[in-house]
């Protein structure tokens, strides 16, 4: 294979922890309530559409989106609204959101629910983007960034590469690992469908080379394919970052406060691309989603396929309960993921994975004073220097976090996990850039 | 009820650790402590207790009466301190020249700008320039190593090689290297340390194996220790190609006196040198050039504590100018339409 | 040698007379005329810098009054509230000009949530930030409106009037405090609010800032307002308000008659430094948040709202 493509600055190898890399997806049993928030994607809530009383089919319209940013939510049961109040969502805080009574399990009529593929692809590219639109589909690698938005460049750029996302460089996730294995053709047809719509010739699918089974068999697909190629990639955190994984497949850097498209890239999860096909082809809203449930104590590490409301204690029962030691839930990977508070959060649209972290993994090492070892600025993806910027949020020097370029910092993490001094880098990290994009904002303003 | 912690991500810790950091420096030094034993006897070992207790007591009594914050001796930086300090003294100093050693590096260099991670000179050094230019007789009469199979010989002094060579260039009238060949030791003999010298720094060979080992551990990376070496080979072979009589050649200069303790131990120490690959660079160069400097041109025939000071002392301008690479700072690509 | 004497003495003092006169020709071209009454202003303020009043320093303050005395004939809009009266009034002499009085500001912490009025229900783990804690989460009892206790407003403090009580998890504020309104500022909350000091320090408030519905918002805490609208019934004087669930004690209607206080039924109005007053017949004497004596630095310091009521005895 020679020497594996990577990107180029810093990055960590944490431990893999891919416990449940073998457990094949499962179809979650329906939940007695869904909870839908309103906010599941980033920028503006959506607009709720129903009401109290109003009875629902499972992918009807729900709410439409708020804003540019913003997308449509869809009921992912059927049954009665029961209301619509301040739900606990994944941020800790009570959010609006819908809760509905489950009754039965009945679809929209034109809803294609059978598992045929569908490889022709009738629409052209507007139709395409409009459809995705419709269907609320958002990135599912954790971001939830609205997709129609990324399939539609800035007047003047134009994308040359579609990169297809199968990094999963979090350690314990799994979703998109078997994601590919079993939905490898539908996820193949899901990047010829963004290909059309973006118009471009070339995809690639970037894999890390710890799941050696989905590169082979992705590589096996995509071979009568034009233009669609598999990257196999070395294990390095975070290379599923965007330009982590750009820098990596295409060696391209994305400069600093710009996104993907101005290096003529577009990247998409495999999880989104599966969504894609589902709506593109089978109709079918982004209603439900695979969801890894993991952790060192979890009797039965899964993979579920569940549907978005879903409240999680539920997706903890089907992975045979909840360990008595458990310490820290996190929704979503170690690195990146967020401590969630209470287990009555709902699966959203950008569940990638429920961790379970046992009480002495959940503890950190007390803080100790920096000994200015430059671990974090060699680890840094960004080339920023973590120990510094860390130390102008504390201290209110927001102008000198800024020219030191705080708002490039991606937040993977990989400062604050190689520091021995066990200083919460990315907690003062997160302040700063709270603190200045809040700055820059009211500059933008004046 | 089962209560969970909220925190911010990441959630798990690579498991690095300041003291595991210091453990593994201790680890390093090791193979240099064996040599020093086993050629300056149980001078090395008072010397070596006496400057690790020390050390330990000063940030114990300064963080507990003086700062009032957590203690902290069982980082295991007070530890390396002390052995370090040690290392860079002769064998026979007196007892209470030691303690005042470890007093000025703990108590001056190290606590009074606030302890751990924030002092800007090296304390070890500190203190052994402190006692070099306070108490010059003993801090350079040097005994001579001798195997503990030969039983011990503490009272023979004689100079180091740096010393014989500094010494006969500037007699009147001056000898050449040549005539002073016979009085230097071999390099077999600079390698493996026996040869006059401070406790630490006399066998090249035990150095390096503990660098060997810090740069497996990553305690220390490659670039300090390497463009410091690299700059004083180039910079001693330059004038020894000029003049070989007058200048010592460049292996000679790599072997002898605190070098490779300087460039091993000293010079690569976190809190004192700069944070980026470039600025690690240029700091090695730096005292690589001002060693050589001192070493020939100076009133000192060694200049590696100096130099690595006078180092430190830019090392917040370094950090300054030497930024790591911004992703993405490069102009964007051109896009085929 | 008395050559060599007399050329040094020339030749410097000719350098230095040079000098003198390049000096006085510049100083008298770039000289920039100040008022010489900014001078006395800032004299007269405490130089504390502390940016109260809005403008970077004691020196910034005094010019802008100063212009404003030239132009506008008048101080509107500019206030020392660290000097409080005294100093305005004075700054008012001194610029020929009558200032109005204004009633001195104390802030007010408006949480209750503490450790036992509203117990933790998750652990919080990281920066000490409420800043950053308020990103990440909705705090550990629940409420998420309430007080962090990771002491941002103590940290913006400049005049030390701000510190934790250890005991409640919350911050107290004595009398030192000077309403320079830093600590407003900091709370990411909106918790802390300036208020007046009221006669003989006397003052009521509602120390709540939920805005959630009476059960979820009693659910996590004991103290909170549950938006009943008693208060807002009993209260002759038009001065509470109730929005989203949350009384709002207009502070220049209320006349401290204290009727709301007692028909609150979380004992979320606060009274500070009244006397305690008869206890009715038939019943239990309700608690009130007295004047007391801060514990920690300051010991003759009142503590504004340090002592909550202790649940134990109200049962």
């Amino acid at each position: 294979m020679g020497i594996l493509k990577t990107f180029a600055l810093g990055g960590v190898h944490p431990e893999e922890n891919k416990l449940s890399s073998n457990a094949p997806i499962e179809k979650l049993a329906l939940p007695k309530q869904a909870i839908v928030p309103l906010g599941q994607n980033l920028g503006a809530p959506s607009k709720p559409l129903v009401k109290r009383g109003d009875q629902v089919k499972a992918g009807q319209l729900l709410a439409e989106a708020g804003g540019f940013i913003s997308t449509n939510i869809h009921a992912p049961v059927s049954g009665k609204v029961i209301k619509i109040d301040n739900v606990i969502d994944g941020t800790g805080y009570k959010r609006p959101g819908i809760i509905i009574d489950v009754e039965g399990d009945e679809w929209l009529d034109d809803i294609d629910l059978s598992t045929d593929l569908k490889t022709e692809i009738e629409l052209d590219g507007k139709a395409i983007i409009e459809k995705i639109k419709n269907a609320g589909l958002v990135g599912m690698g954790g971001a939830t960034f609205p997709t129609y938005v990324k399939l539609m460049p800035p007047p003047g750029k134009k994308a040359e590469y579609l990169i297809i996302n199968g990094v999963e460089c979090e350690p314990y996730l799994t979703s998109d690992h078997r994601l590919m294995l079993e939905k490898g053709p539908e996820i193949v047809v899901g990047t010829q469908i963004l290909m059309k719509a973006l118009n471009v010739k070339k995809a690639i699918i970037g894999i890390e080379n710890n799941k050696p089974e989905a590169i082979h068999h992705m590589q096996e697909l995509v071979k009568p394919i034009d233009g669609m190629t598999v990257q196999p990639l070395k294990v390095q955190y975070p290379q599923g970052g965007e330009k982590q994984l750009i820098k990596a497949v295409v060696n391209r850097e994305v400069p600093s406060a710009k996104l993907p498209i101005e290096v003529g890239c577009v990247v998409q999860n495999v999880g989104t691309a599966f969504a894609v096909y589902e709506a593109v082809q089978k109709n079918k809203p982004l209603v439900e989603r695979v969801v890894t449930v993991t952790g060192k104590a979890v009797k039965k590490p899964s993979n579920l396929l569940a549907r978005i409301g879903t409240p999680i204690h539920q997706l903890i029962e089907a992975a045979e309960g909840l360990p008595e030691n458990t310490g820290k839930i996190i929704g979503g990977g170690p690195m990146m993921g967020k401590a969630l508070t209470s287990l009555d959060v709902p699966v959203v649209k950008g569940s990638s994975g429920i961790l379970l972290m046992k009480k002495e993994e959940s503890v950190r090492e007390p803080e100790n004073p920096c000994i200015r070892c430059s671990k974090c600025t060699t680890v840094c993806p960004m080339g920023l220097e973590p120990f510094l910027l860390s130390k102008a949020s504390k201290l209110g020097k927001f102008d000198m976090a800024e020219s030191e370029k705080i708002m490039d910092c991606i937040e993977c993490g990989s400062c604050q996990y190689t520091c021995p001094a066990s200083i919460p880098l990315l907690d003062y990290l997160r302040l700063g850039k709270n603190k200045v994009g809040a700055i820059m904002r009211n500059r933008g303003k004046n | 009820m089962n209560m969970f912690t909220v925190s911010g991500s990441p959630h798990v810790h690579g498991g690095e650790s300041t003291k595991k950091i210091m453990h593994g420096v201790v680890i390093a030094m090791v193979p240099a402590i064996l040599v020093s034993v086993y050629f300056f006897g149980l001078g090395a070992i008072r010397v070596l207790l006496l400057s690790i207790v020390a050390s330990m007591f000063f940030e114990w009594v300064i963080q507990k009466y003086l700062l009032k914050g957590p203690l902290t001796i069982t980082d295991g930086s007070a530890l390396v301190t002390g052995i370090l300090l040690a290392f860079n003294v002769p064998s026979n100093l007196p007892g209470w020249m030691i303690i005042i050693g470890a007093l000025i590096a703990i108590g001056m260099a190290k606590m009074s700008f606030g302890g751990l991670g924030k002092n800007i000179f090296n304390p070890a050094l500190v203190a052994r320039v402190f006692l070099l230019i306070s108490f010059p007789v003993q801090m350079t009469s040097w005994p001579k190593p001798s195997p503990i199979t030969k039983g011990f010989t503490d009272t023979i002094t004689g100079p180091t090689p740096l010393g014989i060579v500094k010494e006969g260039l500037g007699a009147d009238p001056p000898k050449t290297i040549s005539e002073l060949a016979p009085e230097i030791p071999s390099y077999m003999q600079s390698l493996t340390g026996d040869m006059g010298g401070s406790l630490g720094e006399v066998s090249a060979l035990a150095l390096i194996l503990g660098g060997v080992y810090m740069l497996y551990k990553r305690i220390i990376s490659w670039e300090i220790p390497l463009s410091m070496l690299l700059t004083v080979v180039v910079f001693s072979g330059i004038l020894w190609g000029f003049n070989p009589e007058q200048y010592a050649d460049p292996v000679f200069h790599l072997l002898t006196g605190g070098m490779m303790l300087g460039a091993i131990f000293m010079a690569t120490d976190m809190v004192t040198s700069p944070m980026t690959r470039g600025g690690q660079l240029v700091f090695g160069v730096g005292v690589g050039l001002l060693t050589i400097l001192i070493r020939i041109w100076g009133a000192y025939p060694e200049g590696v504590s100096f130099a690595i000071l006078l180092m430190n002392a830019v090392v917040p301008l370094i950090n300054r100018g030497f930024k790591p690479r911004r992703f993405g700072a490069k102009p964007g690509v051109e896009i085929a339409q | 040698m008395d050559n060599i004497v007399i050329i040094a003495i020339a030749a410097l003092g000719s350098l230095g007379l040079v000098a003198a006169v390049i000096l006085y020709f510049v100083a008298s071209k770039f000289k920039v005329y100040e008022d010489p009454k900014i001078d006395e202003v800032e004299e007269a303020l405490p130089a504390a810098n502390c940016g109260g009043c809005g403008f970077p320093g004691c020196r910034a303050f005094a010019e802008a009054t100063t212009t404003s005395a030239r132009k506008n004939k008048n101080l509107d809009g500019l206030n020392c509230p660290v000097g409080g009266n005294d100093v305005m009034q004075s700054v008012g002499s001194i610029l020929g000009l009558e200032v109005e009085a204004t009633d001195p500001l104390i802030a007010v912490i408006r949480c209750n949530g503490s450790i036992k009025n509203t117990p933790a229900k998750v652990k919080y783990e990281g920066a000490t930030s409420c800043a950053f804690a308020h990103a990440l989460y909705g705090g550990e009892g629940g409420c998420q409106f309430g007080c962090l206790g990771l002491a941002d407003c103590v940290d913006a403090c400049d005049f030390d009037a701000i510190h934790m009580n250890p005991e409640t998890g919350l911050p107290v504020v004595n009398d030192k405090c000077t309403a320079c309104g830093a600590c407003v500022e900091a709370c990411p909350r909106d918790i802390i609010e300036l208020r007046k000091k009221g006669p003989k320090d006397r003052r009521i408030f509602v120390s709540c800032v939920n805005k959630e519905k009476g059960a979820p918002a009693k659910k996590n805490c004991a103290v909170a307002c549950i938006g009943c609208a008693k208060c807002d019934k009993v209260c002759k004087f038009d001065a509470i308000t109730i929005n989203s669930f949350l009384a709002y004690i207009d502070f220049s209607k209320c006349t401290l008659c204290r009727k709301c206080v007692e028909v609150c039924p979380t004992e979320a109005i606060w009274e500070v430094n009244f006397k305690p007053r008869k206890p009715k017949e038939g019943k239990a004497p309700k608690p009130v948040a007295e004047k007391t004596v801060a514990k920690e630095n300051a010991p003759t310091a009142k503590v504004e709202a340090g002592k909550a009521p202790d649940n134990e005895t109200t049962e």
